[in-house]
């Protein structure tokens, strides 16, 4: 296993008597865009819960960098790397854009409660330092123009964005997208797509839930496909496309069966 | 921009100095009683508003904060330690210069505590009692919080009604003076009136300038986005727990600094203030004030406080709190001083002086 | 009187308050059921009730007073829930909090105001305040048993009402989803309502059975409700049963605290009971633990 970011290991959740996700096992390696596609309730959000720490696995181990993180509170996973973004979007809605960024330059910055209450200078440098980070990401966005906006006020488009830019002044190296593309129009797909990709250049590893085939297809390197919370096939996006199993899933018997022959 | 954030610290001022020269020169310096003692309310309003209104959690039990820090610090400073003056313990402390002997009004010796070594114990005390009670509460949802502080907040004043050491039902009176340095004291005699005035300001708009810093640093933001979305304050490795507690914790050591000031100036300490209906008051003083808002719930703490301690509201003092509450909840759950008629005219002169 | 009888003694006073208690949970859980409230003013209705029965009783037959006083209550309940909660279904749970809070400050000062500060009780339902029966060699009041007996009687009829008529079926079922009852034709709104008459009702009946006893006074609701919402907890905030068996728990702890250490502990216990349970089984003693929700995380 060379460069290996991530590594999912027999892991199970379930919910009352429903398995959302059972034995999984993954790998994700650096520097590469990993997609994780399924019908809706395959436990793909799950699957990212499980990773980002929202939710504790039954069983079974996630290993980051080699180091397990399995049962770590969230915020701790953030602060190891690891950066995501919501199904909905979840910005701040009363804070400003910036101030939206600002807050995820939180796990790299370290100015403490009293520090903060007595306004001690050294603050100021790192707050100064958080501001400039925060707008250059705005600016690398094209967002710039509405950091002072409140984020409850912009399109829906634009809240992909900010959370994209929110995510990312954490300095991941792994950033987990729960389906980026929902709800964009076909321009903003594309530009999202360059975005990602110019993401992974950067040397961010990105995991992405995705409905979109067109988008999952064009940019990852490996797919993961789940249902009903088991891994049906994992390989490069060509492959996944002739996989019987995955055709089985996605259009029915008779197809899978068409395509064998 | 950092001036900008200082310049309503330095209108407070000017109020405070133009008010105490007004009612110096128009004869009515008693007044300068009540403020004093509302400004000692209005800190546990403070940190109160930093608790529901940037951590976005509802505590019901500051009143028994108050309470501890008024009463360690009467205990401290009146149990007569003299019979026990030969043990050990007693004379390492004297000579740390921690215990002192006076008269009381009636000329009795006694060996107690200085004010300021009891005052440091109450800052410690209610600190560490905070963290325990906090450590688990803060983890609850809101009505349980709510409910579990309110919980708290009547042990607290079980305790005192029911502990002979601290005065039961009568409280503990004949607290001496708190000689804070610079020759300047927290004493209620009418001598001491206009200094006691501004010391108590003055340790009112510090606790407001440090909180004011507090929500505009890194940690304030965070508070912020935990009200906002906990779950992508997580997502962002936000300590949301970590915060919040530590919050309580600072609310706490306010409230406690609050009653211990007032105990000092009073000269005495009962249980009414220790009662869930204290508690209550807090929670509507900074539900008027706007929540987040921390002007609003110093201004409120202090204007409402005073006409209470005025006796406006007569027998209906409490009932007034609660119809208030509930139309400001009801019909301005921003506070009073973002109601939509208000809030028209506040934007249209700050429109003006910025053009 | 010998040991074993005190302890009999001890065991049915404890008995009597928790079959109390457990009436008061029954108010918590209604309401937080059909709204996901806790009304903090539970415990000014049981005084409200007791209150108006004292003054009706002067005028009317006993029976008579307390079924109005249950009737005026259960309409105040639903005055309360037309004139305030309705406004602010959708606000948040700090604002709630804080407006039920204010509910309860505002009964209990027009308590004072119309009833002043003197202690009242009802008259003892059978006999007098010296009339005792003995069970097992000891002496308890014919009130408790009443008590005893009024709590069985209502959580049977709670129980059958839920399950049995179309109206406790409805309010069930808004309960478990709001917009699927609505679709199904029942007005969620007035179940809300029904839900506050039904919870302020109990609360007056409550408040009614215990008076002679305990005696009423115009501030007693808060440590009531404190205990109530404790044994609410306890028991889940809705199975009936666990709501009972946790009041009665409560009941016997008080009364062996109170044969044990000054009775000055007794409200304590309570209290840190409820602190006890809502740090180590917030879901209650009762239920199986991924059931509960209370926790921010």
């Amino acid at each position: 296993m060379n460069n290996c970011l991530l590594d999912i290991r027999d892991v199970s959740r379930s919910f009352g008597g429903v398995h959302a996700v059972r034995a999984v096992y993954s790998s994700v390696t650096e520097g590469m865009i990993k997609a994780v596609i399924g019908p809706n309730g395959a436990g793909k959000t799950t699957l990212f819960n499980l990773i980002a720490g929202t939710l504790a696995p039954h069983s079974g181990q996630v290993h980051f960098r080699g180091r397990p993180i399995t049962g770590c509170k969230s915020h701790t996973i953030a602060g190891l790397g690891i950066a995501r973004t919501f199904q909905t979007t979840k910005l701040f809605g009363h804070m400003t854009v910036l101030e939206n960024v600002m807050v995820g330059r939180h796990p790299r910055t370290r100015a403490g409660f009293l520090a903060g209450m007595l306004n001690l200078p050294w603050t100021w440098r790192e707050e100064r330092e958080i501001r400039s980070r925060a707008m250059a990401l705005l600016e690398e966005f094209d967002l710039a123009v509405i950091a002072e906006e409140r984020a409850c006020n912009l399109s829906f488009g634009q809240q992909r964005m900010v959370e994209f830019a929110r995510a990312l002044a954490t300095e991941p190296a792994l950033l987990l997208l729960d389906e980026p593309a929902a709800g964009l129009n076909i321009y903003e797909t594309k530009a999202l797509s360059e975005r990602i990709l110019k993401i992974r250049d950067r040397g961010v590893t990105c995991l992405v839930v995705e409905h979109d085939m067109s988008l999952v297809m064009n940019i990852s390197d490996e797919v993961l496909v789940l249902d009903q919370g088991q891994k049906i096939a994992e390989g490069p996006p060509r492959a996944i496309q002739r996989n019987p199993d995955v055709i089985r899933i996605y259009l029915g018997e008779d197809h899978a069966a068409n395509s064998e022959s | 921009m950092p001036l900008r954030r200082y310049a309503p610290v330095m209108c407070a001022a000017a109020m405070v100095v133009l008010i105490q020269v007004a009612l110096s020169t128009t004869g009515n310096p008693y007044y300068m009683t009540q403020i004093t003692m509302s400004a000692f309310y209005a800190m546990v309003v403070v940190g109160l508003c930093l608790l529901m209104g940037y951590a976005g959690q509802a505590s019901l039990g500051h009143a028994g904060f108050f309470a501890i820090g008024g009463y360690v610090s009467a205990v401290l400073c009146t149990v007569n330690l003299l019979p026990y003056r030969d043990a050990a313990v007693l004379s390492a402390l004297r000579s740390l210069g921690l215990l002192h002997i006076w008269k009381d009004i009636y000329g009795a010796e006694i060996l107690s505590f200085v004010p300021w070594a009891a005052f440091v114990a109450v800052l410690i005390l209610a600190a560490v009692i905070a963290l325990l009670i906090g450590l688990p509460v803060i983890r609850l949802k809101g009505h349980y919080m709510a409910m579990a502080t309110l919980g708290f907040g009547l042990i607290v004043y079980r305790i005192v009604i029911g502990t002979p050491l601290f005065g039961q039902a009568d409280g503990i009176s004949n607290v001496p003076p708190f000689p804070v340095g610079f020759g300047l004291q927290i004493n209620g005699r009418a001598a001491f009136r206009v200094e006691n005035y501004y010391i108590a300001w003055a340790v009112l708009l510090g606790m407001m300038v440090l909180s004011i810093h507090l929500v505009h640093s890194r940690i304030g933001r965070a508070l912020r986005s935990i009200h906002e979305n906990e779950e992508a304050a997580h997502s962002l490795g936000i300590d949301t727990y970590r915060y919040k507690l530590a919050t309580f914790v600072l609310s706490a050591v306010f409230a406690a600094i609050g009653g211990a000031m007032m105990t000092h100036y009073n000269g005495s300490i009962g249980p009414s203030e220790a009662t869930v209906m204290k508690s209550v008051r807090y929670v509507v003083i900074v539900a008027v004030g706007g929540m987040a808002n921390l002007w609003g719930a110093m201004l409120m703490g202090v204007v409402l406080n005073f006409l209470s301690l005025r006796g406006v509201f007569g027998t209906f003092d409490d009932a007034v709190f609660a119809i208030i509450l509930i139309v400001i909840m009801l019909y301005a759950p921003d506070g009073l001083l973002r109601m939509p008629p208000i809030h028209k005219w506040k934007t249209l002169l700050t429109r003006r002086s910025r053009e | 009187m010998d040991q074993s009888s005190q302890i009999v003694q001890y065991i049915l006073s404890g008995l009597s308050n928790g079959a109390i208690y457990a009436l008061i949970g029954f108010g918590f859980a209604i309401i937080y059921n059909a709204t996901g409230i806790i009304n903090f003013a539970q415990g000014e209705f049981l005084i409200v009730g007791a209150m108006t029965a004292v003054s009706l009783a002067r005028v009317v037959p006993l029976p008579v007073a307390i079924a109005l006083a249950v009737l005026i209550t259960a309409l105040l309940g639903g005055l309360v829930e037309l004139i305030f909660i309705r406004r602010v279904r959708e606000a948040s749970v700090l604002r709630l909090i804080v407006i039920t809070i204010g509910i309860s400050i505002v009964m209990r000062e027009a308590m004072l105001h119309i009833w002043d500060e003197k202690v009242r009780a009802l008259p003892f339902f059978t006999g007098t305040d010296v009339s005792t029966i003995s069970i097992l060699g000891a002496h308890i009041s014919p009130q408790a048993l009443w008590v005893l007996g009024v709590c069985a009687v209502i959580v049977t009829g709670l129980t059958l009402f839920y399950r049995y008529t179309l109206m406790g079926r409805a309010m069930r079922a808004c309960a478990d989803d709001r917009m699927a009852a609505r679709l199904c034709g029942i007005n969620a709104r007035w179940m809300v309502t029904l839900s506050f008459m039904l919870s302020a009702g109990i609360g007056a009946m409550a408040g009614c059975v215990i008076s002679p006893l305990t005696q009423t006074q115009y501030d007693m609701g808060a440590p009531l409700a404190i205990k109530g919402f404790t044994v609410a907890i306890l028991g889940g905030l809705g199975n009936s049963f666990a709501a009972v068996a946790a009041g009665l728990l409560l009941g016997l702890l008080e009364a062996f605290t109170v044969s044990q250490f000054a009775s000055a502990y007794k409200e304590a216990v309570s209290i840190v009971v409820l602190l006890l349970i809502l740090v180590f089984r917030p879901s209650g003693l009762f239920t199986r633990s991924d059931i509960g929700n209370l926790r921010a995380h």
